[in-house]
């Protein structure tokens, strides 16, 4: 119990990764709660890789931790500028209004 | 295993500076922290998904990122829990503040079937929560990872601090990667500045060349005007 090992980290990890896979279903009309999801889930794979960075004694998994930042940093520049577009053609950004393409 | 055994104090190096190293009252400290920003984030990261106003969920993010921070510092990773705190904290959660605040979205009607699907949600998550505790609980190192590690891994170097460790890594062996996450980020900047980008057609502005291509042959005509003739 005090004994902190890679399995507590790992736990923290699962958690808040089932929790943003929950917030995609709880918050499936909003699709900037949406992108927070995805950030959650993104980040409980970062504290994954750290912790068997720091277990290991191996540096590789920090620095595609880095890489794993910078693309969910592009990802959420990208999403968001849709949404701003978005909102400002149609006025709302309920997910289930965006189906202009489903022919 | 036994370099893994010894990483347990919270992955630190040895010969690195760290207050766990003492051993019996440190691994408390270790312990009530790291419980203290698992619960921290946890919770936030419920509220990030449960808020009812948007700003909040937005806050909350930020409480977890700090709180991830922390966790990252516990590791060992100081560089990646000041990057964290930086580019998340700093830039991509005060970006979504923008567009949260910026658009003016009708949160109730949002939440209409919010617990429409907490049903399918729950069960999707308990078997997700069940099959990753399935993992956590069950899994092992294969025996030959030491030796894996030490030909083809990056070993974590001691004596320098993680940020010098990092760099030296990502600077040499990842400097492709690196580069390729350049343009990445390039990429994105350029397609959401496109993306948002509005030329608006009512709006005169000024034109320096065009200004400055008028001359006198094409935009001056005198006209001889007959007396009582009109022009």
């Amino acid at each position: 119990m005090l004994d902190i090992g890679l399995g507590h980290y790992l736990t923290v990890g699962a958690v808040l990764f089932t929790l943003g896979v929950f917030g995609l279903f709880l918050n499936r009309k909003n699709v900037i709660i949406i992108l927070m999801s995805v950030e959650l889930m993104l980040l409980a794979i970062n504290i994954n890789m750290v912790a068997f960075s720091a277990f290991l004694q191996d540096l590789t998994g920090q620095v595609f931790t880095m890489f794993i930042l910078t693309v969910a940093a592009a990802e959420a520049a990208i999403g968001l500028a849709i949404v701003v577009v978005f909102f400002r053609n149609r006025g709302t950004i309920a997910t289930e209004e965006i189906n202009q393409m489903k022919g | 295993m036994r370099r893994i055994a010894e990483g347990k104090a919270g992955g630190v190096a040895p010969g690195q500076e760290c207050f766990i190293i003492g051993g019996g009252e440190g691994v408390v400290v270790h312990a009530v922290v790291f419980y203290v920003f698992a619960a921290i984030a946890i919770a936030g990261a419920v509220q990030v998904i449960s808020a009812r106003n948007p700003v909040h969920s937005v806050l909350f993010l930020v409480l977890v990122f700090f709180n991830a921070a922390g966790l990252f510092l516990l590791l060992g990773a100081e560089f990646l829990a000041m990057i964290l705190v930086i580019v998340y904290v700093g830039a991509v959660a005060v970006l979504f503040l923008f567009v949260v605040m910026m658009l003016d979205i009708n949160t109730l009607r949002l939440r209409e079937g919010f617990l429409q699907y907490l049903p399918l949600g729950g069960l999707v998550g308990v078997i997700l929560l069940a099959e990753l505790t399935a993992v956590i609980g069950g899994w092992v190192f294969v025996p030959d990872v030491e030796e894996a590690l030490q030909t083809g891994g990056t070993a974590a170097m001691s004596g320098i601090t993680n940020t010098e460790a990092l760099g030296r890594v990502l600077y040499t062996d990842y400097v492709y990667l690196f580069q390729a996450s350049g343009l990445v980020l390039l990429v994105a900047m350029v397609g959401s500045i496109m993306l948002t980008l509005r030329t608006r057609p009512d709006v005169r502005r000024q034109i320096i060349a065009r200004q400055l291509e008028r001359t006198k042959a094409n935009s001056l005509k005198v006209r001889k005007v007959p007396t009582g003739g009109g022009v």
